[in-house]
């Protein structure tokens, strides 16, 4: 027998010296890089008024209804943060004299979390870079939700036929050749519709214009292995309700690198059963012959 | 020398199992509330924990409890030592019974439980790089191979009870296992190397949201050799509970030897657990705040059963056993419970606790388990019969 119990040992040990070394070495290329029709926003915090016609406006494009919490006795749509019935919401954050509103929204990131989660590609970067959600393959895990770091997708909860509810940058209105509808309404320009290089160079140009005004980064470039959303402010992005400690790499790279790195492919389950079949084999047909003699 | 295993007898309904019936009960009526008004209405979940209780407790710390058949093949198979013969039966029985109910929990923890079927058939829409879809294919797979590995159980008993046809399945069925034999046990050792490992990877996803002591490359192997050392003491746990319950044979010495592995798989956990936060300089998140005392609780029931169980002299003394394993069980559940719910932190404004309809319900899950495996222990050849007169422990 070529194949014995040491090697079987052997290749154990390799196996989980990979997923060990896997990040090292199995590392990808570079950064993700934005598919050539990549369609974004632009959300400049310094031009922001906090009017929230953005988030009705969004409502109506997505035929949401208005949360109006008891508080309002029922006369305001005063939604407390992105959830269910809200996939856009304005915030305000404030510490002693520094203020700044901000927008929330799906990021559509360049390499999301939500995707690389999906277990038969309900969420998927489709047209446009867009991450859309197909209703057909969602078992409503919520494993997404676990894996996305800026906690967009929502679940309804409230709901026996649950669905995910997250902005698809109103794919429905680009495809009709209108813009996202929080862009379209936008008083003072403060959310900017267009394609990801323009508005990464729009960016970076508003902050090189007004330096004074600017915190000299542009949200969302390499931000998670970076999303098609930007942002540009006056103040730190830590405070806008960024998440903390997420830095350049997408959040599904590490994952994907033991995986990868243990499996090549299916190569090393194979290997492993065939090793696993051959040792069982091999002692059984030695048991065989105790037993007999 | 070789204990054949014989039912253990007796009426399954006593007050016992009416007591397990009525919780399962309870549980069928609250899972027709949760099905009928949604998931928010029924748990305690929401979007910052999407994952709770059903999750952490019935399939990943579950399906780790379900590990002894895993753990226990591995020995008997692969290390060649054929005196484990008698503890695999019982072992397979509480893994296919673990992995059933994980299954079930999955069914009514997802929110379109109706649409799970396209998982295992939709293979041209498979995400490769899913974790979860690893684990779900997998554990899928695992539970239809665990009840055949259990097969010769029933088959043997029909052989010789069954009438006519039954009896003829039977006997073609044990024909059927005795040539295919190699091939389902290196299925029913391959799968949980598998999936137990990318339980582990599911949470990497969890990216900054996992507390740093948790979030590591190395979490699929942490999980892996974890669930191992669990299935080794979920065996020496259940000779215990049903030695004393059905006044079975304990087997205290093939225990003994099978906690010396089980040693072995407890150091080697800790020494991969503690190198690779050293190696990653993240030792003085060790000794830092709240979090830094829940690794070290987990770290001292881990280490609490090694010492215990160190001594091979200690090993021979049966409560000694009994109870180190109870606590290397509580140390692997855990260290599931933390990886996936407590140092997992979405942000501040999300809390979880379950509510009551999540614990009730995982009460009757378990209820149903218990009372399952009575009635097969009862009626089928699992346990070892009384052969030879109990050993005295």
């Amino acid at each position: 027998m070529s194949v014995d119990r040491r090697t079987l040992l052997k290749g154990l040990v390799v196996g989980g010296a990979a997923a060990a070394a896997g990040p090292a070495e199995a590392s990808e290329a570079r950064r993700p890089e934005a598919p050539p029709d990549a369609v974004g926003m632009l959300y400049d915090a310094t031009l922001c008024i906090g009017c929230k016609t953005c988030v009705v406006a969004c409502r109506e494009a997505n035929g949401l209804p208005p949360e109006t919490p008891e508080w309002t006795e029922g006369l305001w749509d005063a939604p407390p943060g992105l959830d269910e019935y809200t996939k856009n919401i304005i915030q305000l954050y404030r510490e002693g004299d520094e203020q700044s509103y901000v927008k929330h929204q799906c990021m559509h990131c360049l390499d999301p979390g939500c995707v690389n989660a999906c277990m038969i590609g309900a969420l998927q970067k489709r047209d446009f870079g867009i991450v859309t959600w197909e209703s057909d393959r969602c078992i409503g895990c919520r494993y997404c939700q676990v894996a996305c770091p800026f906690e967009v997708p929502k679940f309804e909860f409230h709901s026996a036929n649950p669905k995910i509810v997250k902005c698809e940058l109103c794919i429905h209105r680009i495809k009709e050749g209108k813009q996202p509808a929080c862009c379209e309404v936008c008083p003072r320009g403060a959310i900017i519709y267009g394609t990801y290089d323009m508005l990464l160079e729009e960016a970076h140009r508003r902050i090189e214009a007004s330096p004074d005004r600017y915190i000299q980064k542009v949200y969302g470039e390499t931000d998670g292995g970076g999303t098609q959303v930007l942002y540009i402010s006056h103040v730190p992005f830590e405070k806008l309700g960024f998440p903390q400690g997420l830095g350049d790499e997408p959040v599904g790279k590490m994952a994907r690198d033991v995986q990868h790195g243990v499996y090549k492919g299916f190569i090393a389950p194979t290997v492993l059963y065939a090793v696993l079949a051959g040792v069982i084999w091999r002692n059984r047909r030695s048991a065989g012959e105790e037993e007999s003699s | 020398m070789i204990h054949r295993a014989e039912p253990v007898g007796g009426p399954i309904i006593n007050r016992f199992t009416s007591f397990l019936l009525g919780l399962v009960g309870i549980s069928v009526i609250l899972l027709i509330w949760r099905f009928a008004a949604g998931l928010g209405a029924t748990t305690a979940l929401n979007d910052g924990y999407p994952f709770g209780l059903w999750i952490a407790f019935e399939v990943v710390a579950g399906t780790a409890l379900a590990c002894g058949g895993y753990a226990v093949a591995i020995l008997l198979y692969v290390f060649n030592k054929g005196e484990y013969h008698p503890l695999i039966r019982p072992a397979l029985l509480t893994s296919a019974l673990g992995y059933s109910m994980a299954a079930f929990a999955i069914i009514i923890d997802v929110g379109r439980p109706w649409f799970i079927y396209r998982i295992p058939i939709r293979v041209g829409q498979w995400n490769l790089n899913s974790p979860l879809l690893e684990v779900a294919l997998c554990v899928m797979a695992y539970v239809g191979v665990l009840w055949i590995e259990l097969a010769p159980a029933f088959l043997e008993k029909w052989k010789e009870t069954g009438s006519g046809g039954l009896r003829r399945f039977a006997e073609s069925g044990l024909r059927f296992f005795d040539k295919a034999m190699i091939w389902i046990v290196s299925l029913g050792i391959l799968l949980p190397t598998m999936h137990q490992s990318s339980l582990g990877t599911v949470m990497l996803l969890g990216g900054p949201k996992l507390h740093k002591l948790w979030n590591t490359p190395l979490i699929p192997l942490l999980f892996l050799v974890s669930c191992i050392a669990m299935g080794y003491a979920v065996v020496i746990f259940e000779s215990g509970v049903s030695g004393a319950v059905f006044g079975r044979p304990r087997h205290t010495a093939m225990l003994a030897k099978l906690s010396g592995a089980m040693v072995v798989v407890l150091a080697l956990f800790l020494v991969i657990r503690f190198a690779d936060l050293i190696l990653r300089g993240r030792l003085g998140l060790m000794f830092h705040d709240w979090y830094s005392v829940l690794f070290w609780a987990e770290m001292a029931l881990f280490a609490v059963p090694l010492v215990m169980l160190s001594n091979a002299r200690r090993r021979q003394h049966f409560p000694t056993l009994f109870k180190a394993a109870s606590l290397m069980l509580f140390a692997g559940i855990l260290y599931r419970f933390d990886t996936y719910l407590v140092a997992f932190n979405p942000g501040r404004q999300w809390t979880y606790f379950p509510s009551l309809v999540e614990i009730l319900v995982s009460v009757g899950v378990v209820s149903l388990e218990i009372l399952l495996y009575i009635a097969i222990v009862k009626r089928y050849p699992i346990l070892a019969g009384r052969a030879t007169a109990p050993e005295k422990a």
